[in-house]
């Protein structure tokens, strides 16, 4: 064999007849190690949520004597904030594995190979789904453990990671968008502060109708984040509360499909560029 | 003025010339400082302000409770921020051109502490434009908002020195979340969003030991003229500053024989 026809091929690649399938694990298997291998991808997203909630269920434990707050353990309420704070770390680890890649000349060579646009995205946000994963089961077993009720039962703990999952890649895809339009890690950074405004600025801390600022009551009703909180807390205060789990589910599946569709455009254009 | 004193001045007032001059011509690095004590103004007092009929919540007007929050928050974050930037200077050699001429070198953490201030003040005016816009109500005294005022620049001064102490062992922006972590946690298990009293839990235990506990209820009783323990107050941002100083010092003897 010549040099110039010697290819290096990984154990099972079949070159430019390598199925999509077979792409999204080569790369999804690259996100999970990478994600397992530096615990400063996930550490934060799991451990500032949970110190967070810590803070906020003794902090502002006073909250439960409020008339009509629908719970008495604070806790339980201010879990849903925890699960998407989880969700929106999510975003910035997605944003920044991918900007790294392009930084360091990774994403280049992969536009070398036949691979396709789609097994990029899918492959990158499958380390993220599992992110999600993980630290949902995480959330779940910290707050059990110190009190928290879960009122929707053990059918209910699969809803809660399905939701966790989906929310977890609906915000992933934004973050890859950010990242392959911005190419830049700090540019990732940038961002999360605009996330933590959409976090803040929600019915996170007391339920929208116990809001008295009425500014802040509007923004709450229009923030999506808001729809995605109150979601993962009906799992845990309310049981099973249709309308606030089909909003969730509706919210995230359209974040999702956004993001998709924003992180496929950007990819389309990063590939015109370089 | 000795010439040793004119020179410790004349190159203290070039490193805050130069942190401003970039603050100036640079809006991205200053302008989270400014945003996020404004965001969490926005975010506290807005939405949680129900929190008030909450049972023993004496306290009579909650967006001042949560703006002499906001104040401390800026003092201890002007510090930080001013951290970043010392970090900065040191990772791309400016700071270390600036060793090799001053003789003194204590005076580059005092130029870092003119800047951490100006960055204060400057956080300062616009959340209180913001505040009395949104309805704080300041009914203390001129002397108890002078008090007010001299607890946030000790504290501040205070955030500086451990965030020089920090930037100059590790000299790299790398450090930063070395520097901020220890300032959020000081400022999240303080009495945040409700008066001591209510708190419960391990937060209530750490908010009677977290020294800015003493300062926030200070300023708070102080911006309503209510009776407070500014001695207090005074004494523990004393002690802190202390500390500091002697973490600060060693940090720029690391610097020095870093070379």
């Amino acid at each position: 064999m010549s040099a110039g026809t010697a290819v290096l091929r990984a154990p099972g690649f079949a070159g430019a007849h390598t199925g999509m399938l077979t792409q999204v694990g080569y790369l999804a298997r690259r996100s999970i190690t990478r994600t397992v291998r530096q615990p400063i991808l996930f550490v934060p997203s799991l451990v500032f949520p949970l110190f967070l909630l810590a803070v906020n269920a003794s902090g502002l434990s006073a909250a439960t004597s409020l008339p009509d707050f629908p719970t008495d353990s604070y806790l339980s309420f201010a879990l849903g904030l925890t699960f998407m704070q989880g969700a929106l770390f999510a975003t910035m680890g997605a944003g920044q594995s991918i900007a790294g890649d392009i930084q360091h000349g990774f994403f280049n060579r992969l536009q070398l190979t036949p691979l396709r646009g789609q097994a990029l995205i899918a492959g990158q946000l499958a380390g993220v789904m599992i992110q999600g994963l993980v630290q949902g089961v995480a959330y779940l077993v910290v707050a059990l453990a110190f009190g928290a009720h879960f009122e929707a039962g053990p059918a209910g703990v699969l809803v809660l990671f399905a939701l966790s999952a989906l929310v977890g890649l609906a915000f992933g895809s934004l973050g890859l968008a950010i990242g392959l339009r911005t190419g830049n890690g700090e540019s990732v950074q940038g961002v999360f502060p605009l996330m933590f405004v959409l976090l803040f600025l929600s019915s996170g801390a007391l339920p929208r109708d116990l809001i008295a600022a009425d500014w802040f009551q509007a923004v709450a009703t229009i923030n999506p984040v808001s729809y995605l909180i109150e979601g993962f807390r009906s799992l845990f205060i309310t049981g099973w509360d249709g309308e606030a789990l089909g909003l969730a589910f509706a919210v995230a599946l359209g974040v999702l499909v956004f993001g998709m569709w924003a992180a496929t455009s950007a990819l389309s254009g990063r590939m015109e560029r370089t | 003025m000795n010439p040793l004193q004119t020179r410790f001045a004349r190159a203290a007032r070039v490193i805050a010339w130069r942190q401003l001059h970039v603050m100036v011509s640079k809006p991205s690095l200053f302008l989270p400082s400014l945003i996020f004590p404004l965001f969490f103004f926005a975010a506290f007092a807005g939405g949680l302000s129900a929190i008030t009929e909450a049972p023993g919540f004496d306290y009579p007007n909650y967006t001042t409770f949560q703006y002499v929050f906001v104040l401390m928050q800026s003092a201890v974050f002007g510090g930080v921020f001013t951290g970043f930037a010392i970090a900065t200077d040191f990772e791309f050699g400016f700071a270390r051109r600036m060793m090799l001429a001053t003789r003194n070198r204590s005076a580059l953490v005092a130029g870092y502490a003119i800047t951490a201030l100006a960055r204060a003040l400057l956080v300062w005016a616009v959340v209180t434009a913001v505040a009395l816009a949104t309805g704080a109500e300041i009914t203390g005294s001129g002397v108890d908002l002078f008090g007010i005022l001299v607890i946030a620049v000790l504290l501040n001064f205070a955030a500086v020195l451990f965030a020089s102490g920090l930037a100059m062992r590790f000299r790299t922006l790398q450090a930063a979340p070395l520097i901020q972590l220890p300032a959020f946690l000081l400022i999240m298990t303080a009495p945040v969003d409700v008066p001591r009293e209510l708190i419960e839990g391990w937060v209530a235990t750490a908010a009677d030991i977290n020294p800015m506990t003493a300062m926030l209820e200070a300023g708070r009783n102080l911006i309503i003229g209510a009776p407070a323990e500014t001695l207090l107050a005074l004494g523990v941002v004393a002690g802190l500053i202390a500390v500091m100083v002697n973490w600060a010092r060693t940090g720029l003897r690391r610097a020095e024989a870093a070379g």
